[in-house]
């Protein structure tokens, strides 16, 4: 075994699925020469040449057009969006073309294209560069939506994603890339299966259900809880949102009795508030106290340090929202 | 460019049919049968046909909201196409895309788009699939002047060229987006000439006229089958009815309709064929009666089919 860190992670788990798979290809912005905005797939144009790791014009809705129009006819493309902000540009590929084709068409296409993209707060990138969509996203029927913490789940997530039959939506953190912890990562081949939640750490007290840069902030908030008050903390990283595992959340409510969801989202049409809902709905007869959610105001992602800072849900905000339902 | 007297025929034949199927699915669906809405192609026969003339089975076509006539001139099984327009279980997509969804990979129609113009990067994707496949297929994709107004008209015709990709847009300008005409719309008098901004060969033909329509396909075809890249046509062509059925058209100057009806590709083709000595007069009465029968056996195959099952609502959302 060796640490890795993410970006590290999700350039293995693309020249592995090349090296498998020759339908397996590239397309986006920035993916040549430069190997993404962060250096994660360097070596790829290189390794695999101008025929597969494809940089396109500025053109998002040809960048996901094209990729269906090839996923559809034999190919299983990889679209690199840079941004998730700048999937708003192409929206109309992913809501009512990727998702829906298969469905409109009685069933006949098969869809295998990923697309990936940055998400998240904390790189001081303000309002356009900035956001976490996947609440919207989550709302299009055909999607899958993966949303990793950590290098291992990156890697087996995304070579599964690679070879999915259907259009999966594939976020990277961008304060978990740039900066995120790096994690046990074995050399040898694994694969993560979509819609499998992780129990990150057990726990007896109170269930906390957390994504990408949250999880965390989780882990940290629940070893303090634990030093400082004896509170058990169970932190859950659904790892996927759409498949959604709600069993694991489910069973876990089932012990502890209470819920928190921690997620770095705007609070309404968050994915937060789906887990509410579900856990609502399905294990009510569970709760000993009122599900919480601690998210991020509904504002835009503001600029600089001190605005920004305060708009990311932190441990601070998840231990005093944790100690007003025990 | 050599045509023979059998594709001479087809593309005769497949005209009639075209029409033939659009009439029948106006009647039905003026008397109820088919929900939603319908956009009809008649008028616009010799577009699809003369073009589509070139294509083999495993070649591409990305159609349109109007694309009954592309999918019949592709090969597609009248029977099938009206059970879907009636929501009937035994349509091509298990009666869960209507007249706008059409789709068969079998025979090469990668499908039908309700958003006007999306179907230019898509079918830019599987000529960059075909291109990276190694294999000669080649891809046409149609649209209309309204969509040439749309954004992804510059991306995907923009990629297909600088990657020099197999593909054929073809323009179906007939005039109208719905209720605003070309003349609002556009400030250049063709679509074609749009070409010059991607470095690709543009050519305005005359889309009533098959044998025009043919002609120029054929050279793109060509073109793209030998790796030389895109082409942008523009075929200048008229719907005769509404943009979709129960849409009057009233918008459109009585003078205008009559002057492009009177050039009516079918029987101009006809007279055409006649002429030549390709076919006879009873030859042609033979071709349209035996459309007829076609589209009334594809009616009562729709009619007597079932719909879905409730439960099928749920599949087909993921592979």
């Amino acid at each position: 075994m060796r640490e890795i860190n993410i970006r590290q992670a999700i350039g293995e788990a693309l020249d592995e699925e090349m090296a498998r798979d020759p339908s397996v290809f590239i397309i986006g912005e920035d993916v040549g020469p430069m190997g993404g905005l962060m250096g994660e797939i360097g070596g790829l144009y290189q390794k695999y040449g101008i025929d597969r790791v494809r940089d396109t014009p500025l053109s998002e809705a040809a960048i996901l057009g094209a990729a269906i129009g090839s996923a559809i006819t034999g190919m299983r493309p990889i679209a690199r969006m840079r941004f998730a902000d700048f999937l708003g540009v192409a929206w109309d590929e992913i809501m009512n073309q990727m998702t829906k084709m298969k469905y409109m068409f009685g069933g006949k296409i098969k869809m295998p294209l990923t697309m990936d993209a940055l998400t998240g707060a904390g790189r001081r990138s303000a309002a356009q560069h900035s956001q976490s969509i996947e609440g919207m996203m989550m709302s299009i029927p055909g999607l899958k939506i993966v949303l990793p913490s950590n290098a291992y789940d990156a890697k087996g997530l995304l070579k599964t994603a690679i070879r999915d039959d259907n259009p999966v939506m594939f976020f990277e953190h961008k304060f978990l890339m740039w900066a995120g912890p790096k994690s046990d990562v074995p050399e040898e081949e694994y694969l993560i299966p979509l819609g499998q939640a992780d129990i990150k750490r057990e726990g007896k007290d109170v269930t906390v259900v957390a994504t990408a840069a949250m999880v965390t902030r989780a882990l940290n908030a629940a070893e303090t809880l634990q030093k400082e008050k004896g509170i058990s903390i169970e932190v859950i990283d659904p790892r996927t949102i759409v498949p959604f595992d709600k069993e694991t959340v489910l069973n876990s409510v089932k012990k502890t009795g209470r819920l928190v969801v921690f997620t770095e989202e705007c609070e309404t049409g968050s994915f937060a508030g789906q887990v509410a809902a579900i856990v609502a709905d399905k294990g009510f007869d569970y709760l000993d106290a009122p599900i919480k959610r601690v998210n991020a105001p509904d504002t835009p992602v503001p600029y600089g340090v001190v605005l920004e800072d305060y708009w990311i849900p932190n441990e601070e905000k998840l231990i005093k929202t944790i100690n007003e339902i025990l | 460019m050599a045509i023979d007297k059998e594709k001479m025929i087809w593309m005769f034949r497949t005209m009639v049919r075209i029409r033939r199927f659009e009439e029948r699915v106006a009647r039905e669906f003026a008397d109820g049968n088919i929900p939603g809405s319908v956009h009809l192609y008649i008028g616009e026969e010799a577009v699809a046909t003369g073009a589509i003339a070139h294509l083999k089975k495993e070649d591409y076509i990305m159609s349109t909201h109007r694309g009954h006539g592309h999918l019949i001139a592709k090969g597609g099984e009248s029977d099938k196409m009206m059970a879907e327009l009636f929501a009937k279980k035994t349509g091509y997509c298990l009666g869960k895309g209507g007249s706008m969804h059409i789709a068969d990979l079998d025979i090469g129609m990668l499908g039908a788009a309700g958003i006007v113009g999306s179907g230019i990067p898509i079918a830019t994707g599987a000529a960059l699939s075909a291109q990276m496949r190694g294999t000669d297929q080649v891809t046409i994709c149609f649209f209309g002047d309204g969509a040439s107004n749309i954004g992804r008209f510059h991306e995907g015709i923009n990629l297909a060229s600088v990657w020099h990709l197999p593909v054929v847009f073809i323009c179906e300008n007939n005039l109208w987006a719905v209720s605003v005409p070309t003349s609002t719309s556009l400030n250049i008098p063709n679509v074609a000439d749009r070409a010059v901004g991607y470095g690709i060969p543009g050519v305005a033909v005359d889309g009533m006229d098959v044998m025009a329509v043919y002609e120029a396909a054929g050279e793109a075809v060509n073109r793209a089958r030998k790796g030389q890249g895109p082409t942008l046509i523009e075929a200048k062509t008229y719907r005769y009815r509404g943009h979709f059925e129960g849409d009057s058209g009233a918008y459109r100057p009585k003078e205008e309709i009559e002057k492009w009806m009177k050039r009516d590709p079918i029987i101009s083709y006809k007279a055409k064929l006649l002429e030549m000595k390709v076919l006879t007069e009873k030859q042609a009465d033979d071709i349209d009666k035996e459309a007829l029968a076609e589209m009334e056996a594809a009616m009562k195959f729709a009619h007597d089919s079932p719909f879905p099952e409730l439960e099928e609502t749920l599949e087909n959302v993921y592979t």
